[in-house]
């Protein structure tokens, strides 16, 4: 075919007219003046002027049209420019000549197919031979100098969405299908297809050979994708794969660039997407014009890549410069971030980027960078935006705060449930301390103070926990005494415990009278808790907690008070903190003698007038602090212990909200059992629920391989027992247990028996088993 | 026993292991024979909770008797209720002659006798509690059944955008907007059980304010589907806190559509209520007559059964002619070619006559107890195409078909609905086991287009490339008389109806023709919801 025009003649700026219907398919004439729009109520000729569209000619004439011009799709010939091929919804071929001279421009009419007729194709090279395929399922070639077809092809199947001529071989065409596949005929022989093929899962709605190369044809789908085939070896080999948003109403190669194609969507998504096939994650280029899903696209003219033309069902014609369109990949973010489970790092940024700022700072140890470059060759007339990216990985030091091992340790190893309050609460506090997280286990402890019921002592299950078991009744100053000794608790409570410490020192002072009041005297004395201490410890606690560095003075000594005054740990266990501010200074002078007269004192200082409810929004404020520093972990386990006494405080969706958030991280770090023990023990119904979704195991049958749609042991397909052991041949009820390389296994027991005294498969199959 | 122990029980004679099923069937006599001496063998107090609960657990045994896949428990349920009437204890007996009031018990259960497939499918169906006996009746045609069964226990039970309770309330509301007594008892069962709110099953007004909003959906969609606009999916979506997400209304419409047609199916095969429930069986002792009492009420007895099979005799033929005319237009039509103009008026035509077609049979229809309060408005029925002067433009499907389009969108939104749906309208359509009658090899695609395309055009549905010529053909009065109730008020469906078309024709075949009614009433409704969310949309 001979150059008429090189693609620069053809200038023009992106232009559109309104149609007076929605059209279905358009197609232009060999040379790119015209273009004829069709669809169910419009067959019209557009004359494509420099700067508008020009109406020719109307082609549908008559008074009451009648479904002949209901066009499913159109087709002008490229040799023959006077001629132009419609297919009907109602089942007709029509054939239009523009050369009659009357107004009625029909030519020829066939109503062979039975059915609404899809697709219409002229042969590229060849005058007289039109190829239609129906939804009836079969295709039919007409020549169009007899009156009838020539020759009719039956795909054996659904319903022909498309056909096309091959491009390069006079005798081929292909065909796609309602039921996926793709077919491939020779028109000399209407017996039998050449080859078949299953392309896309659904239907097949397009298919397009390229220009250029021979044997190569892209398909589009229902399911979404646009691949690309080399038909030239023996199996049809799908070479790329385009995934899109939307189903593929039409794909067409692009003139003049071998590795782009155009789509555009039958449903929900209305852009038109030029496609690099190389890279299939981003389009190429994309016009956003219209407002309903596009119907038909066609390159202007065959040899220009600039101009493409489309039709809409929002009834406008457009003609898009290829200047104009948008370009995805230059508002696409060539940065990427993302946080590993365990503190690691990733990063991806554009290489110049890197560079320059690699030279600037050096990296601090423990960073290793991977270079990885992702490089595109850039097109010899086209820019595709090149990206060329580093990636880097930064690993945590192992040693470091940053890497999550405390929170597995404690997931794991936190009770939740199943002992008496106060002795989970120990329990935790243990945990959190031998994990080295002071702060928390102070936490832990606390609430097992303030909560126990003092009418319902914990029994003496372990001798050191029971003994403050025993003497909840200390409640009220030891807490005091903690809040005094702790500041690094203080940050935790803030705001409202200062309000709290207050008014109870005032009610202690109060009640001075009572009891042995010298002896309160003494426990104030020496936890120097007076006013000012108060204060000035306040703002001391403040600065400290932007840094995070939290003071632990107070902590060996709470230790000692807790655990069991009369054999204090040596010295050297406890966590030693080199700064030592003033009033902690002093509470670390506390011997354990000391505390351990406290104890005493307190004990005759019984009031039984703070009920639990008392701390409770102490205890809100605390929660919402840790949920605030990002450690949910312990909101959602203080929730989980203290249940009912909190759960009423602390509004439903904030819990779901803790619960969900835990839940996900433990699920991250495939702390599988936790996080279903955590859903077990949470109250509310949007989490409990969560583990009851998705339970179905779905199974194979180890003989026939059907998937055992029923319950029981014997698959009703080939009526054998399905999961037997292969070692004892009996039915596995219970733990079962396969070796992943060829899926023989059985009896957990059976089977680590076995693999003792053997390295190989007990079902014989001669593999070479491994269990670990 | 306790309800999780009875549960026990029942799961265990449904297992498909036999020494199971025989453990399982011990402890259920034991305790079936605990309570009866708890009892007494004449309780004075019929009423007593302790005996409804056995009343509760013989009615299952009874089902049992009658409807388990495995012979074994079938006989040894026959064999305790034996023992314990003998031992002066009423036991029930079912009402009605089976699961269809139109088709006779032994047919529809001879099926599994038969088929190794629907025998297998039925065991399946059994182990997961829901051998019904709408089930039961699809039995005629397995590979149907079973993707009517995986279709539904997706919607169901699998992951989806609504939860369950909604799913069973939705169900209730679609069924009763047919009045459809079976399938409402059926849900209000489940939506129970998955935690429903009892105050709900007092009427929409008791549910939540936004499945009230889903009402006008729900009344639009079962009785004019083109009168769906995106105004009404609008308001659905844009509701504040009321408002549905586009994922759920997607499964609610597949929800309401799939009811309001299984709807049809229920009525149209003249489904009776499963044994174990309310009206399924009762402990009276038979009367005279042998007549149960619905049968009654809407004149069908054996007599006229047996009427109805000697007219059968007198009009046979009716099958050729039928054969004859089908052969007749597949020749004539390569012969002549209708005007295009011709061929306009036809579906027109079509269109209005469907409208002619009376329905009404002047049945007394008696909306059974407690459903009427689900549904408000009752006097918004079926209104036909275009009377009344409102005139509403031809759909046509070419321009929003199933497979290009609603397909897309479903399966978007829903994923893998799409799929399952896409799967079973196939099914139904291209179901077809080459027989008519009695006879062999015969190419019924015409025919079953006939229909599929009659029912769509009744919802103004258009296939630009169909000849609606071809129906007046093809299907008689009383076929279009049958399935013009069927489609567009299933409740007034009566056993005469169902006798007088086709009379030739054999009742699987009959249900054959319930399916492709179903489907392609869901389809109809379907293409208008899917239309109007895709208007909304772009």
């Amino acid at each position: 075919m001979e150059k008429m025009s090189c693609p620069s003649t053809v200038s023009g700026r992106t232009m559109f007219c309104h149609l007076d219907a929605p059209a279905n398919a358009i197609s232009v004439c060999r040379d790119a003046t015209q273009v004829v729009v069709a669809g169910r109520n419009i067959f019209k000729i557009y004359a494509l002027e420099e700067d508008s569209f020009v109406e020719r000619l109307n082609l549908r004439v008559g008074r009451k049209p009648s479904l002949n011009f209901s066009c499913a799709d159109v087709m002008w010939h490229q040799m023959e420019e006077n001629l132009l091929a419609t297919a009907a919804t109602n089942g007709a071929v029509v054939t239009w000549n523009l050369a009659r001279p009357c107004r009625n421009k029909q030519e020829h009419l066939f109503t062979e197919h039975k059915r609404t007729v899809n697709k219409v194709c002229f042969h590229p090279t060849e005058v007289h031979m039109l190829l239609s395929g129906s939804q009836d399922g079969f295709m039919k070639c007409f020549d169009l100098r007899k009156k009838e077809s020539v020759s009719t092809f039956s795909g054996q199947s659904e319903s022909v969405r498309d056909v096309q001529f091959s491009m390069k071989d006079y005798f081929t065409f292909a065909a796609s299908f309602e039921n996926g596949n793709v077919q491939l005929w020779d028109i000399r022989r209407p017996d039998r297809y050449e080859r078949m093929f299953t392309a896309h899962t659904g239907p097949v709605f397009c298919c397009d050979w390229h220009p250029e190369d021979r044997g190569w044809l892209a398909t589009g789908g229902r399911d979404k994708m646009v691949k690309v085939w080399d038909m030239t070896t023996n199996r049809a080999k799908e070479i790329y794969c385009v995934q899109t948003i939307a189903s593929v109403a039409r794909v067409k190669w692009r003139p003049e660039r071998r590795w782009h194609l155009a789509t555009c969507s039958m449903m929900v998504d209305h852009n038109i997407y030029v496609w690099d096939v190389r890279r299939p994650f981003i389009p190429f280029a994309t016009f956003e014009e219209h407002k309903d899903v596009t119907t038909g696209i066609v390159w202007r003219h065959q040899h220009d890549p600039y101009v493409l033309l489309s039709g809409s069902k929002d009834s406008t014609l457009y003609q898009h410069m290829f200047k104009d369109a948008s370009r995805p990949v230059d508002r696409a973010n060539p940065e990427g971030l993302c946080f590993g489970l365990f503190g690691d790092l990733a990063f991806a940024a554009k290489e110049s980027l890197m560079t320059g700022e690699a030279g600037r700072k050096p990296y601090p140890a423990g960073d290793r960078r991977y270079p990885i470059f992702f490089f595109k060759k850039p097109d010899v007339t086209e820019q595709f935006a090149q990206v060329a990216s580093a990636l880097s990985v930064f690993e945590s030091e192992s040693d470091g705060s940053s890497r999550m091992d405390w929170f597995i340790k404690t997931a794991r190893r936190y009770l939740l449930s199943g002992k008496p309050f106060a002795e989970l609460c120990d329990h935790n506090a243990k945990v959190a301390k031998e994990l080295n997280r002071p702060q928390v286990s102070t936490t832990w402890t606390m609430l097992r103070i303030m909560f126990s019921d003092p009418g319902n002592p914990a029994p003496p299950a372990n001798h050191n926990m029971s003994k403050l078991g025993n003497i909840p009744l200390m409640n009220r100053y030891s807490c005091a005494f903690f809040l005094s000794f702790c500041p690094s608790f203080h940050s935790v409570f803030l705001p409202s415990i200062h309000s709290f410490i207050f008014s109870f020192y005032l009610s202690i002072e109060n009640e001075e009278t009572e009891g042995s009041d010298g002896q309160a005297e003494y426990l104030f004395g020496d936890a120097e808790l007076d006013d000012d201490d108060l204060y000035s410890m306040e703002h001391e606690n403040q600065a400290e907690e932007a840094e995070f560095s939290l003071p632990q003075e107070a902590f060996p000594l709470r230790h000692e008070i807790v655990d069991h005054p009369a054999a204090p740990e040596p010295p050297a266990e406890k966590p030693e903190s080199p700064q030592v501010s003033g009033s902690e200074a002093e509470s670390f002078c506390l011997t354990p003698m000391e505390s351990f007269s406290l104890i005493s004192v307190s004990q005759l200082l019984y009031q039984p007038q703070l009920t639990p409810s008392f701390f409770s929004p102490v205890v809100r404020e605390m929660l919402d602090h840790y949920a605030e520093q990002g450690d949910v972990q312990m909101a959602v386990s203080v929730l989980i212990v203290l249940g009912d006494r909190i759960r009423k405080e602390i509004d439903e969706l904030t819990q779901e909200h803790w619960y969900m958030s835990y839940i996900d991280l433990l699920q991250r770090f495939e702390l599988w059992n936790v996080s279903n023990e955590v859903i077990k023990l949470s109250t509310c119904s949007a989490i409990t629920c969560l583990n009851q979704a998705s339970t179905t195991l779905h199974i194979n049958c180890s003989n026939c391989k059907r998937p055992m749609s029923n319950k029981g042991w014997i698959c009703d397909r080939c009526h054998q027992c399905a999961s037997v052991c292969a070692v004892c041949h009996h039915v596995v009820k219970g733990l079962f247990v396969w070796c992943q390389g060829c899926s023989h296994g059985g009896h957990l027991e059976h089977v680590m028996e076995w693999l003792k005294s053997s390295n190989h498969c007990p079902a014989g199959c001669g593999h070479l088993c491994e269990y670990t | 026993m306790d309800s999780r122990d009875s549960g026990a029980t029942w799961e265990g004679l449904a297992s498909r292991d036999a020494g199971s099923r025989d453990a399982a069937m011990e402890s259920l006599h034991q305790e079936v024979m605990k309570r009866v001496e708890s009892i007494g063998p004449v309780p004075e107090t019929p009423y007593s909770p302790a005996a409804s609960d056995l009343n509760h657990i013989l009615a299952r045994i009874l089902m049992l008797s009658k409807r388990c896949p495995y012979d074994d428990v079938k006989e040894k349920c026959i064999w305790i209720l034996r023992s314990i009437q003998d031992i002066g204890v009423r036991i029930p007996r079912p009402l009605g002659n089976g699961p269809s009031r139109f088709i006779p018990e032994k047919e529809i259960l001879q099926v599994s006798k038969v088929d190794a497939r629907t025998q297998s499918i039925f065991e399946e169906a059994f182990s997961l509690g829901r051998l019904d006996n709408i089930s039961l009746v699809m039995g005629f045609h397995p590979q149907y059944l079973e993707c009517f069964l995986r279709t539904q226990h997706y919607l169901f039970q699998m992951d989806g955008p609504l939860s369950l309770h909604y799913r069973h309330y939705i169900g209730i509301m679609a069924a009763a907007r047919h009045q459809c007594s079976y399938l409402v008892n059926l849900h209000v069962n489940d939506f129970l059980h998955v935690g429903g709110d009892h105050k709900w099953l007092n009427g929409l007004k008791g549910a939540p304010q936004k499945l009230q909003a889903l009402g006008e959906l729900n009344k639009i969609l079962a009785h004019r589907p083109w009168l769906l606009t995106k105004t009404h999916i609008e308001s659905l979506l844009k509701a504040e806190e009321h408002s549905w997400s586009l994922a759920e209304l997607i499964h609610a419409v597949v929800l309401l559509t799939h009811y309001h047609s299984l709807a049809s199916f229920t009525f149209g095969c003249g489904i009776t209520p499963d044994i174990h429930t309310d009206g399924g069986h009762t402990f009276r002792p038979p009367s005279l007559s042998g007549y149960c009492v619905c049968d009654i009420a809407n004149g069908n007895g054996a007599l006229e059964e047996m009427l109805g099979n000697h007219q059968a005799t007198e009009v046979s033929g009716e099958v050729e002619v039928l054969m004859e005319r089908m052969k007749q237009l597949q020749e004539c039509r390569d012969e002549e070619e209708a005007s295009q103009e011709e061929m306009a008026t036809r579906f027109e035509r079509e269109k209005t006559e469907s409208m002619l077609v009376t329905t009404s049979e002047d049945e007394e229809c008696v909306p059974s107890r407690d459903v009427s309060r689900h549904f408000e408005d009752t006097s918004y029925g079926y209104q036909d195409f275009s009377r009344r002067g409102e005139h509403v433009p031809t759909f046509r499907v070419q321009d929003y078909s199933w497979e290009d389009h609603g397909f897309s969108l479903v399966n978007r939104l829903y994923p893998d609905v799409g799929q399952l749906l896409d799967e079973k309208f196939q099914i139904a359509y291209n179901l077809t086991y080459n027989t008519m009658a009695t006879h062999q090899g015969v190419d019924t695609s015409m025919l079953r287009r006939a229909i599929w395309n009659y029912i769509h055009c009744m919802f103004g549905i258009r296939y630009d490339d169909y000849d609606y010529g071809e129906i007046n053909e093809l299907l008689d009065r009383s076929f279009k008389v049958y399935i013009k109730t069927m489609v567009c008020s299933p409740e007034k469906t009566t056993k005469r109806m169902y006798e007088s078309f086709w009379r030739q024709f054999q009742h699987s075949e009959k249900v054959h023709v319930n399916l492709l009614l179903m489907e392609a009433r869901m389809q109809a409704e379907l293409l208008y919801a899917l239309r109007a969310i895709t208007r909304y949309m772009t």
